[in-house]
This record gives C-alpha cells, structure tokens and sequence, in this order.
C-alpha cells in the first residue's frame, strides 16, 4: 500500500488543536484494528457515570414515537414510489433539522421507504401494491425491458432440482428475491481516513490489478474496483449534501460518529439487503470521545447525546418488503447489528464508556429491537460490564450474547457479528448468506423414497420407499444421509447461482469499498429444525415408532410407543444425534465447489422461518403435528426440555461451532422470578448462568426476561405496548408487530420458571 | 405410572416394589423381581443407589446460585398443597446409582462455581433414603461442591452427624406453627421438626426457613406468629422465604386420581402476603 501511505499520513493528527492519537502502523496502511488497539481506554468501572438522555434527545424521540402507531397500522409510514434509490438519490432529510446532532435520512424524510429495484422489480411491484401505491409504468419500463435484475438472473440459471426443491419448501428463504445482506462495510474507515484516502487506496488496489493478465477473476475485481470507487465518490456528495466534508478524516467526536454514519446510511441508501450490520465501533468511537472529554470539548451529556442521537437513526433504517419476505423474517428487522464488549487478543477488555453508553440508549430512548445489541460475552469481562448486560437484559429483553472466546480463537479480536450469529473479520471477510434447508422435511423425504409427505410429489430422486412396519433406526438412518447428499449438492448448486447474480447485478459498491482488496468469502449454508431431527431419530432408537400409511403407500403419520430421551436436557444418548447429523451434513456441503471459492460454513439459526416450515412439513416421528412450528434456531423443541434452562442451553453449547462457523443460536426466556428475589440477586444469577454456559462452549443466547401474562396482554391491548422488545432468534422485535401467528408461536415457547 | 426419563443410566423401574406389595401369590417372575426387589432395597439402604423422580438445572431458588436439585421419590407427609404428589411413593421412582449422580455433578462442576450454586437434594423427602443422601454430599465435598437438603425435618432423626457434617444449608419447611394445623396440613406431627431445627441450631448450619402460604388454611394469624415464634428462635436461620400456594399442582393430583383438598382455594393476595411477611419481619428476620 506504497499509494496511500503518502496520503494516510499527516492528515490524522494535530489538527484543529486536537491532541495526536498515538502513532502506529494505522497510519501507514488501512489498520483500523491497530488505531483500536493503540487508542483506546479499557473502562473496568460500573454503570454509574452513566448520563440520562437530554430535552434534545426526548424531543427528537417523541416526534418519531408519534409516527409509529401510524406506520405499525398501515405497515409502512410512507414510500417514495418513484426514485431508485441510490447513495445520492434523495435530497436530505430531517426529523427536527434544528435538534439534531447526528444527521442523514435514507430518504428525504423519516419512515418513507425507498424502492430498490436492481434485487427484482417483481418484489417491488409487490410491495407497492400490497400497501396501495402506485406502480412506475416508466420504471416497469426501465426493470422489465432494458435493466436486467438480480431475480430474473438468478431464475435464468436455476436447475430443475434447484426448482423442485425450492417449490417444496425444501430449500426457502433463499435471497434470490431480496438482497442477501450479511456484509459489514468498515464504516470506521471514512472516519479515521476521510474518503480521499480510501480512494487513493483503492486506486493502488486498481493499479495491482492492472498489472495482472486479464483472466475472467482479475476483469470482474477490476469491475468492482471502478464501482467501488464510484460508489465513495457519491458517499462524498451525499455528505456534502447534509454539510459535511468527508473526503478529509473525522476531527472530533461528533465528526466521528456523524463521518461513520454518513458511511453506514450510503450502504442503507444503496442496498435492500436482509441484514444490514453496523460491525463493532464502540471502542473505534470511544478514543474520539475520551479526547474530546479529555480537552473539554465535550461533556458526558454530550457524549451519551451523540449515541443516543446515532442510536436513534439506526433504529429508523427501513426497507420495504414484501408479505413474503415478513413471513420468513417477521417484525420488520433490519439487524443493524452492533457488537460490544469481548477480551483483545493482548487480554485487555475491549470495554470502553461507550459500550455502556450503547446500552445506555434502551434506557433513554426506550427499549426497542434494533440496534441488535449484541455482547461478545467472555467471563474475563469486568464485573462492572456483566452486571449492566445482565439488569439490561431483565429491564428490557433487548440485548443478545455471543461467545468471545470462539469468535476471538477462529477470527480475532475485531470481528463483528453480521445479522444474527454470523461473525467475520471486519472489512477483511463478507459472507454469500444462504437462508436453510428444512432438514425435516429431507427426513420425511428419505422414509417416503423422495416423495414429498404433504403434496405427494416426486421432488429427491426416487428412492426405495421404507416399508417396514416398525421404523428401524439404522435403516432409516442411511436413507436419510443419501436425500441430505442430494440435499447438500442442490443447495450449494443453488447458492452458487444466486451469488453469481447477487454480484453481476446488485453488487454492493459501497460496502465493498470498505472491505480490504483481498477478502474472505464464505459460502453460509443453514439447517432448520434440528431439534425436530434429533428427537424424531431419538423415537425411532429409543421408542417403538410405526409409520401410518394412506392409500398411496405415503406415510403421512407415525405412532409412537414408549418413551424416548430428547433434545434440551443435557442428555447424550440424543445430543449426540443432533452432533452427529449436523457434522454430517456440514461435511456433505463441504464435497461441493463454491463460487469464488468460498469457505463451507453453516449455521443452526431459523430467523422466524421456523414458523414457516413448521407449515410446510408434515407429522413427524417424534410425535410433532402437520403444521406445527419447529423450535427456532438450535432451540429443542417446546415444551420437551423439562430440566432448566440450563440444562436446555448446555445441550445446544454441545453442538461444535468448528462445524457451525456460521452460528448456533439459542432463545431462552425466563421469567423474571425465576432469577431470583431481588434485582440484585437477579443480576448476579444472569451473569453466573451466562458465564456457565459460554463456558460450556456455547455459542449464542438471545435471553428474555418475561411474564408469559405480559406477552398475552400485549395481544389484547397492542397499544399499551409500543415499546415491548423480545428477542425471538437472534434478533429481537417489537411484540406488537409480529403477526398473530408467530406471537402465539413465541407465547408457545418454553418459560423457564426456574 | 412411568417414571420420567433422567438421561440417566439406571438398574431398572423400581416395579418390583409395586409387586411385591400388592402381595400377590408369588409366581417365578414374581419370585426374580422380589429377589431384585430386595437387592434394590439393600442398595438403596446402603446408598450406592437412589429412587429419583427427576432432576433439574434451577436457578434462584432451592438455594444459592444455580443448582442441580436432585427430586426423590418417598414422602411420608400428605401435605394439601403438595405439587409434587407423584413423588409420595418411593417406588414410584426410578432406581439411579450414586455413580451415575456422581458423574453428572462432575460435569455440572463449572457451572456451580461459575454461579455459586450447588446441589439441592429435595423430593418427595430426602431423608427417606438418608444413606444416598449422605455419601452424595461426601461425594460433593470431595468435590468442592455446595450441598443444601430441602426437607420438612419429619425424618430429622434418620439424618447421621456425618450427613450433617456435610451439609452447607437446609431448607427446612415449617408447614405451620401451630401443632393442630399442622396436623391438619401435613397428616403428621410437628414436634420432629421442631427437633430437627434444633438439632441443626445446635450444630450452627445455616438454614432458609420456607412457609406456604394458603388462604384459609394456614394464614391464620396465630398460626403465622407461631411459625415465627418457631423460626426466631434459631439464631442459624438467614431468611424466611413465604412461598405463596399456587395451583400448578393440581393438574397432577388430578392424574393420580387423588381427591386434591385445595380446589378452588385462590392464591394468597398481595395484601395477605403482605401482611404475612410483615409478621416474619416485625421479629427481625429476613423475609422474601
């Protein structure tokens, strides 16, 4: 990086009077992690320098609030039916021009959606006319017949068995129609270097790629190399459009924030993608706000405002969709997922301020499901750190833990999780997410000889059907490891055809100019309904399961006699059925090349589509009815797991995340009782119950500290309730915007009372 | 009535104490199983085994920390709020070796010293099978492992010195302070309680005083500052927890087919409760 030394350095320190940041390698070269590492302040106190939120903060947050109950009726507040969106697409916008201290709208105002149309114009279509707007005949034009979209490619290059699978619920959720999302732009990178260095930056890249024969590989990077560049010089415009020069690097604290969200709302204006991650900027932003605080520049009112008042931005990023899209990710989540905490690699806690004063916003802002607060937990982290997650989590059910540990052994210490469970290098890796297969549904598959167990249809290659009249665990067992092969090849065939288009046709320009030239790629493949798996296999060891058949020979129903051991209480004889097919299964999508040569990963997460493909999937042999939901993510299946939460959780730390790189997530509720008498007491159990489990080598836990009445009550009187927060899989939504199907689904769930 | 599954390997259902005392003429499979009957039995007096009903990971309650609790099966008292019928006979239970147990703690050893907890041994009444109980809480202290016993004392006489001697915290319900009502409540005497309590003053191991709280059954006043009368005068005692009656149990009075005594009783109210713990505090303890 001979280019952008010259223009790195110098511009980084001593100007307007401000004290130099210590000097290290960051300024030679993109390094954030070293300016992290070099820079900040370890903060090993407790909560209580903690400020409340100011008039101007309130006030901002009351003109919204009185915008939600108009969006949650009509499903979405507004939409500009008529503008592309595009990082420079939409004049400003405002909430309160005046009292703001952190701008930037994704449109001209807020809660108006844009429609982006490079993922499909169909889905465009859809939304727009699900919530009564009219449809562009100009832009119908445009996406139809001259401007090729992502979705149209992709169905240009699916294989029958790709189809079949799709159509059957087999495989779903793919982001073949919406924007895969998952990629976590180094949004820092524009605040410590300003945009001009990121230019010449990445015109150092152009100039290596230039020297390279033209093979197909060297053309596309020189491509997005172009559109990378682009794409910041429009980042520069749009700030210049709300007032702000970010070509040079961010000053003070309130340059910083404001400069790094100004990176972050271009990725939003640009991209529809699932999960839109903010990555892991607490410590980054809090060496900006201790100088400031240092020289007097600011105070902790000052300080907390500016959190609160980026908070407040995130938590308005919308997108519009369609009923499809909600079904599989209910609530309206955006996953502006923002990692705090964990240990550095020197053992020195990356706990600054400025991760309490981000959790401090569920305080002064209300509690509310996005930013996706999640805490990279390790129990080396200060006391006085565990102790406000813990009692945030009993006030508001917001926040999500991951382990420290796992994530900082495979991936370092500036790692970030995107969406839910997904964590990567941050600017160094991004990930072709790949929604899940119904692994269900392939065990029904393998006993039916590929037929499908509700529409009767052919969709696995034939197979022998089984005709035994007691299921036999070993015959069984070897049907379905041939349908989870076939499975495994179609699938990643499958995921290879969407990315391709994903990056031919709605390539993410910005958040890729925010990645290193040389990136990790990871092909994220995904099973749904483990636990459902587990327990089924389990029945037909442990119990005596006989299938029931309809006239066509289908099985359509099973029996069961005695009792089997199942998944969630820390029993072996099952878990090891869990372990055992997962492994498996990783291993098959491991035989199949991967566009880009991306890295096999998988992940045991569900999102809200457990619900989904509960619908789809017939009775099973652990006695689950036709339509029932499976458990979320890792979850064992309500109801089943009769030994504690944490004998429920110690089962899910069993599964190894060294063949789940992608994530294992797990829900809990407890009631607040069932913590213990007091608060405090409360506090020092979630702590002790989170430490036990991470180090048990458990990966992920959303933790909701709930009455079941609470959530009943919220069914009946919606309005009483606009701020209600629970986590649901590995994300947490506002209760009250969930449809009536899925709250039932989350009042069905396990409450540990104990 | 099948016992529930532990995850446990275990000797067997203890079916062979229902054939052996519904006193049928003794055939040869009647003959084997009281034969395994009666090795059951030496084991379970001996300890190497236990009749469990189950087991489960708490937290916050049944002692410090987060806990195994151990539920065996036997219980001598027919308290009328009990929720746990199905844990009246021992036979009942699922026979369980101590080594198997023992295994299980091994495994829950970071969980307790990342919590603070420990094992709870509760039931049914532990102190129906007191051998099992005091090699396990020598198996924990081997360990380094907190032991709590939750018990109504009935049985307090059954409990060894060394059982004691390995014992961190008890539990001890005082099911009423008045000798009538208890008789009432429970079917049986006060007075070993009162003994028990004693006992464990004397020897200075800390106990949680609980009392059940049921409208029209044991709120009376009088019964309620006996109760604290009772409880005050064990310096040992470091809190009282009031446990308001619930009707979660009678779902499983029902499928015993057991008349249940309480249905229809509601919940102490707030008031109630409040005025219950007021009487435990106005004599200086402790009260959740």
């Amino acid at each position: 990086m001979t280019i952008t030394e010259g223009v790195l350095s110098g511009d980084t320190s001593m100007q307007h009077g401000k004290a130099e940041f210590v000097s290290g390698p960051w300024q030679d070269s993109i390094n954030l992690r070293d300016f992290i590492q070099r820079n900040y302040t370890p903060y090993i106190g407790d909560a209580s320098f903690l400020a409340g939120p100011t008039a101007r903060t309130t006030g901002v947050w009351a003109k919204l609030s009185a915008m939600f109950p108009e969006e949650r009726r009509k499903g979405v507040y507004d939409i500009d039916a008529f503008t592309p969106s595009s990082i420079t697409a939409h004049k400003p916008g405002y909430i309160d021009k005046d009292n703001e201290v952190i701008v930037g709208l994704q449109t001209d105002a807020p809660l108006k959606r844009a429609i982006m149309p490079f993922g499909g114009w169909r889905m465009v279509v859809n939304s727009l006319e699900t919530y009564g707007y009219p449809v562009s005949p100009e832009l119908e034009k445009i996406f139809t017949d001259y401007r090729k979209t992502h979705n149209t490619a992709v169905f240009d290059v699916y294989p029958p068995g790709v189809r079949r699978a799709r159509n059957s619920h087999l495989i779903t959720g793919l982001p073949d129609a919406y924007g895969r999302g998952r990629i976590i732009g180094d949004y820092r990178r524009v605040a410590l270097y300003g945009v001009d260095a990121l230019i010449a930056g990445k015109k150092n890249d152009r100039a290596e790629l230039d020297m390279e024969p033209s093979t197909e590989d060297i053309i596309r990077a020189r491509e997005e190399n172009s559109e990378q560049i682009r794409a910041l010089k429009e980042l520069v415009q749009m700030a210049a459009s709300y007032g702000s020069d970010i070509s040079k690097p961010a000053q003070t604290a309130q340059e910083a924030v404001q400069w790094l969200y100004f990176a972050y709302l271009g990725a939003v204006k640009e991209q529809n993608g699932a999960a839109m991650s903010f990555g892991r900027n607490s410590a980054f932003l809090d060496a900006y706000i201790e100088r400031d605080l240092a020289d007097g520049t600011i105070t902790e009112e000052g300080a907390q405002e500016l959190i609160d008042d980026l908070v407040i931005k995130l938590r308005i990023v919308r997108f519009l969709r369609t009923p499809e899209y909600d079904e599989i990710f209910a609530g309206d989540p955006t996953w502006v997922t923002e990692s705090l905490g964990g240990i550095g690699e020197d053992g020195r806690p990356l706990v600054t301020k400025t991760a309490f004063r981000f959790l401090q916003t569920l305080y002064n802002i209300g509690a509310a499901p996005e930013p996706n607060l999640t805490v990279l937990w390790n129990d080396g982290l200060p006391d006085g750190f565990k102790r406000f997650c813990a009692q945030v989590s009993i006030d508001t059910s917001a926040i999500q833990y991951e382990s420290d540990d796992l994530i900082r052994a495979e991936l370092g210490d500036d790692a970030a999780i995107a969406c839910c469970v997904s964590p990567m290098r941050v600017g160094k890796q991004m990930q072709f997410f790949g929604a899940r297969v119904n692994a269900v549904k392939a065990l029904l598959y393998s006993i039916n000889g590929g037929k499908d167990e509700v529409s009767g249809k052919q969709v696995a290659p034939a197979t022998a059907p089984n005709l035994d009249t007691i299921l036999d665990y070993d015959t069984v067992f070897a049907n379905y490891l041939v349908t989870l092969e076939w499975l495994a090849e179609t699938y990643v065939t499958a995921l290879n055809c969407i990315h391709y288009m994903h990056d031919k046709y709605a390539y993410e320009r910005l958040e890729m100019a925010l990645h290193d030239k040389e990136i990790v790629r990871t092909m994220a493949c995904g099973i749904a309904g483990l636990s459902v798996v587990a327990d089924s296999l389990s029945a037909i060891k442990y119990a005596k399961v006989r299938p029931v058949r309809d006239d066509n020979g289908l099985v359509i129903d099973y029996t069961i006699e005695g009792e089997f051991p199942k998944f969630g209480n820390d029993d072996d004889k099952v878990d090891s059925i869990a372990i055992d097919v997962m492994e498996r299964f990783m291993n098959m999508i491991r035989k199949h090349p991967t566009y880009r040569n991306a890295i096999h990963t998988q992940s045991i997460l569900t999102i809200t589509s457990n619900v989904v493909y509960g619908k789809a999937t017939g009775n099973t042999p652990d006695g689950r009815r036709k339509g029932e939901p499976f458990a979320p993510g890792a979850n064992p299946m309500n109801g089943r797991d009769t030994h504690g939460m944490l004998a429920s959780a110690l089962s899910v730390a069993k599964l190894p995340f060294s063949q789940a790189q992608d994530g294992i997530s797990l829900t809990n509720t407890v009631v607040p009782s069932g913590l213990g008498h007091t608060k405090d007491e409360q506090i020092t159990s979630l702590v002790g119950l989170i430490d036990a489990y991470t180090e048990a080598t458990g990966y992920h836990i959303n933790v909701n500290v709930l009455n079941k009445e609470t959530l009943e009550d919220a069914m009946l009187h919606p309005e009483n309730y606009p701020q209600l927060t629970i986590r649901v899989s590995g994300y947490a939504v506002n209760f009250v915007r969930l449809t009536r199907e899925q709250q039932m689904d989350v009042i069905s769930r396990t409450f540990h009372q104990r | 009535m099948p016992a529930i599954n532990l995850g446990l390997p275990s000797v067997g259902p203890a079916i062979a104490l229902v054939a052996l005392e519904d006193g049928k003429t003794p055939s040869t499979e009647q003959a084997e199983l009281a034969e395994l009957h009666h090795l059951e039995m030496a084991a379970i007096h001996n300890g190497s085994v236990a009749s469990v009903h189950s087991w489960e990971l708490v937290t916050a309650v049944d002692g410090p920390g987060t806990r195994m609790t151990l539920f065996l099966s036997g219980c001598l008292l027919r308290c009328q709020y009990c929720h746990n019928p199905d844990t009246w006979k021992m036979r009942d239970g699922l026979i369980t070796t101590l080594d198997d147990l023992v295994t299980r703690l091994k495994r829950y050893k970071g969980v307790f010293d990342a919590t603070g907890g420990g094992l709870t041994i509760s039931g049914g009444e532990p102190l129906m099978q007191p051998a099992f109980v005091e090699r396990i809480f020598e198996e924990c202290h081997k360990l380094g492992i907190h032991t709590t016993l939750d018990t109504s004392g009935f049985l307090g006489k059954s409990a060894s010195e060394t059982l004691l001697d390995n014992l961190d915290l008890v539990l001890l319900d005082v099911k009423s302070g008045l000798h009538d009502t208890y008789k009432e409540v429970t079917g049986r005497e006060l007075q070993p309680t009162l003994d028990f309590g004693d006992r464990l003053a004397e020897k200075g191991i800390p106990v949680w005083a609980r009392f059940v709280l049921v409208p029209g059954l044991t709120d009376a006043v009088d019964n309620v500052d006996a109760v604290a009368e009772i409880i005050s005068r064990w310096p040992n005692v470091e809190r009282v927890e009031v446990l308001p009656f619930h009707q979660m149990g009678e779902d499983k009075w029902d499928r015993l087919e057991i008349p249940y005594p309480l249905h229809g009783v509601t919940p102490p109210d707030n008031d109630l409760q409040e005025r219950v713990r007021e009487q435990f505090r106005a004599r200086g303890l402790t009260v959740f």
